[in-house]
């Protein structure tokens, strides 16, 4: 397999004056922000405030409109580094297996060994019993933990999760958090979208508020819950209605 | 009605006593069409993943154009490849004119089209659900279309199996390109025409219950090796 060797980190990754437009309506920005090195961010706000586009914009899933977003290396470079899972987890019409061992096979890893290590992840990720079985017919939290496997197992950077626990109950919401808090101590940089503030205070140690497509606030975790700096995010952490 | 049960006979005489003839024309059409299906499938379908993955202006044209070729007249095209293997021909020297590989390419251009087009439909909605996932595992355009066209495979049998059931069946180009020359390039469908030309019903209608028969033998057989509705789950 070709382990790609990274000089330098990705990271940091600069956001100036980031805007997405869809159909020529702007939906995100602009936006400032950098991503550094180590830590684990949420990105939190209302519904339709942004927080997935922003989470895309920074994976390169979705065009930069306007401004600039750049990784510490080439574009090239820092895709090979980074993983996204989805809300809704995209399953493959592949048995358990394959699919976490997708992502190595395509890096041209041979399928024997890609398999091996696929077989240990999803042993690791609780999902041992399964891996004969196709990936559409897992259960929902099943699904999330094939997703992160198949995000982590070729050890990125960063990870981009975008609610990985909307629709899971709280054990499998413990089990992925305990797979997220593993996946930080092993050197992975985590920016997570997040509707559960409970869980953003668990895991995170910096917090992004949004607001209508721009980012209202910036502050560690609990300086965040504790003393919001603006309105809204006080409003937010209360629990009223932002809009 | 009289026609129809001695045609019935008919056909099963033929079948249970394996008339050597019959076997002869059985056997050249399977091998026409299905060498033809082959050649098509590995020309359609990553044609129609290809057009899928790919995003060009002329795209929306090659898919409206790909789909209006699914009609080709399959007169038109024999008379087209005809033109093209005749000796005057520009590939008149291989002298393939009356051979079987003729009838090959007659019914790979005839049903090209109609692969290409169905995996194309198909492909888009896997394609859509596959999209983020893909782009995300900075997958290439290559890699993209083998993913697609493997995770597909079940569903892509149904367009080659069109492909088939519109070969099988064709006799309008295989007739002007094969010519029904008795053991040459005589198949069930020209057989069938010969023998209602020179009003041998019966036997017709006989030929023509074999062909209907193994359309659905050669349909069953695939669905049983592919599992294709007991594996329900994709």
């Amino acid at each position: 397999m070709v382990e790609p060797v990274l000089p330098t980190s990705i990271l940091p990754l600069v956001m100036r004056g980031v805007v997405a437009k869809v159909r020529g309506v702007r939906i995100v920005g602009p936006v400032d922000l950098t991503i550094d090195a180590g830590g684990f961010t949420v990105v939190i706000g209302p519904n339709g405030s942004g927080k997935t586009t922003l989470l895309r914009l920074m994976h390169g899933l979705q065009r930069v409109s306007a401004g600039e977003a750049f990784w510490n290396v080439s574009d090239d470079v820092a895709r090979q580094h980074q993983a996204y899972v989805f809300q809704t987890p995209i399953m493959m019409r592949r048995y358990v297996v394959d699919s976490i061992a997708y992502p190595l096979i395509l890096r041209g890893m041979a399928r024997r060994a890609a398999h091996k290590q696929a077989a240990d992840w999803a042993v690791r990720f609780g999902l041992g019993h399964a891996l004969d079985r196709p990936a559409p017919v897992l259960s929902g939290g099943e699904k999330q933990k094939l997703a992160l496997a198949r995000a982590l197992i070729r050890r990125p950077e960063v990870l981009f999760l975008d609610e990985p626990s909307a629709n899971l109950d709280g054990s499998a919401t413990r089990e992925i958090e305990a797979i997220l808090q593993d996946a930080q101590a092993d050197g992975t940089r985590i920016v997570m979208a997040t509707h559960d503030m409970g869980q953003a205070r668990r895991l995170a140690n910096d917090v992004v508020f949004m607001v209508g497509g721009l980012v209202h606030e910036t502050a560690p975790v609990a300086e965040f819950f504790d003393a919001p700096k603006t309105r809204k995010a006080r409003a937010f952490v209360n629990g009223d209605i932002v809009e | 009605m009289s026609e129809i049960f001695q045609s019935l006979a008919e056909a099963w005489g033929l079948i249970i006593t394996l008339d050597a003839d019959l076997l002869e024309v059985v056997g050249l059409s399977l091998q026409v069409t299905l060498t033809a299906v082959l050649i098509a499938s590995i020309i359609g379908l990553p044609l129609g993943a290809w057009l899928v993955v790919r995003r060009f202006w002329m795209r929306r044209y090659v898919i409206a154009v790909l789909n209006a070729l699914m009609g080709l007249p399959p007169v038109v095209v024999g008379l087209f490849v005809y033109l093209m293997l005749s000796r005057s021909g520009p590939f008149g020297v291989f002298g393939l004119l009356f051979t079987p590989t003729a009838m090959i390419i007659a019914q790979v251009i005839i049903i090209t089209p109609l692969i290409a087009s169905i995996a194309h439909q198909t492909i888009r909605d896997l394609w859509a659900e596959y999209h983020d996932l893909l782009i995300s595992l900075n997958t290439t355009r290559m890699q993209r279309i083998k993913a697609l066209l493997w995770d597909g495979r079940r569903a892509l049998l149904t367009a080659m199996l069109a492909g088939f059931g519109r070969a099988i069946g064709e006799v309008g180009a295989i007739m002007i390109v094969g010519g029904n020359i008795d053991h040459s390039t005589r198949v069930l469908t020209t057989a069938i025409a010969l023998e209602t030309g020179k009003g041998n019903f019966a036997f017709a209608m006989g030929l023509g219950m074999i062909l209907i028969g193994l359309a659905i033998a050669v349909n069953l057989t695939i669905h049983i090796l592919s599992r294709t509705e007991r594996a329900s789950i994709w």
